[in-house]
Order: C-alpha cells, then structure tokens, then sequence
C-alpha cells in the first residue's frame, strides 16, 4: 500500500476565485451568499445562492473553448489549472499514461439543459447547437482535464448527489494508493444556479429564503452555491523525491448505503461511514480535531449528523470541532465535498478552525462544539469531512498532517 | 368544486385509501404520510386550487399552513382560496 498526499489544490465558488481567497473568508468568517442574479430569477421563491457573479469566461477560455465548456467544465478547468500549477507536475510524458481524472458533479451542464429546452419549449424553436451533447454531459469536465494535461488513465465521473465530490476523491486515494495511478487529479463542480435547477430544489421544500444557518436552532433550510474545487493526490515517495510542497495526506476514506429512503438521512449510515474512515486510516477517535461537517442547514441532516458523531466519538464527541462552511459558500451538491476539503486543509496546515457562520440559537439536538461564526485557531493533527447524499449514500475521507 | 371533497381526495390518494377512510380528526402522520408524502400533497393542494401554500419542510410546525390534522388542511385551505378570490375581486 502506498502512502497518497496532496500536492495542488484549486478553486472557484462564491468566497473567491481562488484557494487564498478561499481561506481568507474561512478566516474572516465572510459569506458568499448574496441575491441570485440571472434570467426569470423573478419568477423564483428562492432567491440567494453562493453565486459567482464576477465570473468571465473570456477572461479564461477563448472562442472555441467556451461553445465546448458549459459553466461547470469552465469552473472546473479554472481549478484544475491552479491545483496542476501549484503541484508542478508534468504529465505529457509516460507519467500520464497511468495518472487519470476522477471527478464528482450531481449534475453536469444544468445551464446548458436549461438554456436549450428554453429555446424549443418557450421560444418554440427547431434547432439547438451542434455542441449541446458534448457540452452538457457529467463527464465533460473530467475529460477536458484529461485533454488539457495529458492525463492518459483512468478517468471517469462520479454522481453520487451531494456526496459526489468525496466519492470521486475516496477513488482516486484508493487508486493511488493501491498503485494503480501514480497520480490522480481529482474534486468536483456544480453550475445549477439558474432557473430550472432552482425550481426543482424549490419544489422540495428544503430551501431557506433568507440564509443559511447550520446548527442553528432556527435554521430554516439549505443555500445553494456553485464553483469548483479540484486537488492533485500523488504517491507520497513520488513527492518528497522531487521536493513537492504536501498540502496534506490523505489517510482514510469509507462509504456506506443507507438503503433505507430516498431523502431522509439515517444516522446508522453516517455513523459506519465515519467509523470506516476512522478504522480505514488506522486512527483512533480521539487523533481527530476537526470534522467538516455536510451540515446543510436544514432540519434533518443537522440533527441526524450530530447525532452520528456523537455515537461514532463518544466522550471525545465533546472534544473535537466541527463545523460547516456551507454557512458562507452555500451547498455545492456535487461539488460540496471538494470546496469543503479547502477548510480541511486550512485547519492541518494554519491551525485555523473555519466557522460556522449564521449561528443564531443553540439547537439542543445540535450539541457539539460546531465553531460558532468566528473563525479559532487550535493545532489539530487529523481531520474528517463528511458528506451525506440524497439516496442515502454516505460517504466520508479522513485525512492527516504531514 | 367542493374543497373538503378535494382536499380529502388528495390526501386519501396519497395514503392510498379510499377517501371514506379519512377523516378530518386524523393526522397525517395517522395515516402512514410522510414529510416527502406531504410535500407531494401540497403540491397537489396547490395545483387542483392554484393557490400557493406557505410550507417548509424543514419545520412544518412553525410554518403558517396548519398541517396538523385533515380538519385544519381542509380550513387552511379554505382559507386560502377565500383570499385568492378576495384578491381576484
């Protein structure tokens, strides 16, 4: 078994377009959360999102690029550049040939869906792009990578709800770990904030209008956000021999199935999870110091995630932080897990907790020590994050200072 | 249209009973809905009426649409379609 660290991150959502000013708002605990602005937004309930609005994509891609990128290949390629930069590898070379792609979205080209079915549906017409095909489909993303660096391997990408992005990034640990990849770019994206992937969201009746407040006794529901976060995982001998910077490594990763509904969470599914990312990483409860939790906001997951941790830690439940930053860039879906892994690596590398902003009123069955809304500085050695899907797919990724 | 008859139809559809079955003293919860179930209800609520019911299934307790037995959906219905027509004038 070989050992997989970090050695590039990258990232764009509402907080920045960038991990520093990614880390800067967990810091200074800032919201990103603001008034959606796009088409027939007025014809919404729901009207705030973690919404990147100073997104260009001519300032990125040029002509033939942008009618081949839906926003969530934009989104993603943009971290991808900055996580392949930072790492300093090169994989045009036999390198490549084993490294591959493995990435989480929920959803794919939700903008190019909406886009063109508004033009045969309300503008009643007959024809759509040629490119329409190519540019909506999940994998999209995790082949434009592929092409951009050469990466050669396996590649493919993971739709796992809300849990995509830790599913994508548990593989592609496994798979450089069991050494089948010497390296593997891994993360994920979400671009469902226009009209028709909001009115979906709005008919479930999950979606709070005025903020996003996990924990918090009087939350009222979840936030959507967008962007990307993408990541390098390499074999750690690989990195040290040619001098990386490690970001972190990446110890452990568990999944699990509730098998049990379709919306609701349990709290035996998130409770194995952790407990198999714990023991997958041969770490004792009581080694982790922070746990980014899924903490969506809304009623269910909230108190069922408490609940788990609780079960999971024991007496060491009451020791160990846990927050959301969902509170301040919104809830990804298929990207969350990958945005949420930033403040893992904040947390090991600067000893910097990111709160839990919007807190308001304690929730009795919310009782753990969640970082309210001021970032804290503490020395932590070993980390969780956690990701629980609709479907009731479970699935967290433990990871460790190096 | 009869709004007790509708409202009774919506809910006996969704806990798969005939409509004689329900009755207004029960709660949802009595007849096997669940929150996805009563999502979908209201949703049909709002449809068959065209009206829009303030629900939010994060804390239905705390929302303005009574939820808490058939009777008090029926008379929040009721309640609603009145204020549309008012508003329709």
């Amino acid at each position: 078994m070989k050992r997989v660290v970090i050695t590039g991150a990258g990232t764009v959502n509402a907080l920045g377009l960038s991990v520093a000013e990614t880390f800067d708002a967990f810091r200074e605990g800032r919201s990103g959360i603001t008034a959606l602005d796009f088409r027939d937004v007025d014809r919404l309930s729901i009207r705030i999102g973690g919404q990147i609005h100073n997104w260009e994509p001519e300032a990125h891609f040029n002509r033939q690029q942008i009618v081949l990128y839906d926003r969530f290949t934009q989104f993603t390629l943009l971290a991808a550049r900055q996580a392949v930069e930072q790492s300093g590898l090169d994989f045009r070379g036999k390198y490549g040939l084993e490294s591959g792609v493995v990435l989480g979205t929920a959803a794919g080209g939700v903008n190019t869906w909406d886009d063109n079915y508004r033009t045969v549906y309300e503008e009643g017409k007959n024809r759509v792009h040629p490119f329409v095909v190519p540019k909506l489909m999940n994998n999209a993303a995790a082949s434009h990578v592929g092409m951009e660096y050469s990466l050669r391997g396996p590649t493919f990408t993971v739709a796992t709800a809300c849990a995509s992005s830790n599913h994508a990034m548990g593989l592609a640990f496994q798979m450089v770990r069991s050494g089948m990849a010497p390296a593997m770019i891994t993360g994920g994206s979400e671009a469902m904030l226009c009209f028709g992937g909001i009115k979906a969201w709005e008919g479930l009746r999950v979606m709070s209008k005025d903020a996003c407040r996990p924990f918090s006794a009087n939350r009222n529901g979840m936030v959507q956000g967008e962007g990307a976060a993408v990541f390098v995982f390499e074999e750690m001998k690989h990195a040290k021999a040619r001098g990386a910077e490690i970001l972190a490594e990446v110890v452990g990763f568990a999944m699990t199935s509730d098998a049990s509904d379709i919306v609701m969470p349990s709290m035996q599914g998130a409770e194995r999870a952790i407990t198999g990312a714990l023991k997958d990483a041969g770490l004792n409860p009581e080694q982790i110091g922070y746990i980014n939790a899924h903490g969506t906001g809304t009623a269910a997951n909230d108190k069922t995630e408490c609940a788990a941790v609780a079960h999971a830690f024991g007496p060491h439940a009451d020791r160990l932080m846990m927050s959301s930053t969902k509170s301040m860039h919104g809830h990804l879906i298929g990207g969350t897990g990958a945005v949420e892994l930033l403040a893992c690596i904040l947390a090991l590398r600067e000893g910097v907790i990111a709160p839990t902003i919007g807190y308001e009123e304690p929730d009795p069955e919310c009782a753990l020590d969640i970082v309210p809304n001021v970032a804290r500085e503490a020395k932590v050695d070993a980390v969780l994050s956690n990701a629980f899907a609709f479907g009731g797919l479970n699935a967290v990724l433990a990871l460790r200072k190096v | 249209m009869n709004i007790r008859d509708e409202v009774l139809r919506i809910i006996a559809e969704q806990a798969v009973l005939d409509p004689k079955d329900v009755s207004p003293e029960m709660a949802p919860s009595d007849l096997g809905i669940d929150s996805l179930g009563l999502v979908e209800a209201i949703f049909a609520i709002e449809e068959t009426f065209d009206v829009s019911v303030p629900f939010n299934a994060n804390d239905p307790s705390a929302s303005d649409f009574d939820i808490s037995t058939v009777g008090a959906i029926i008379k929040a219905v009721e309640g609603l379609v009145a204020e549309k027509a008012a508003a329709e004038g």
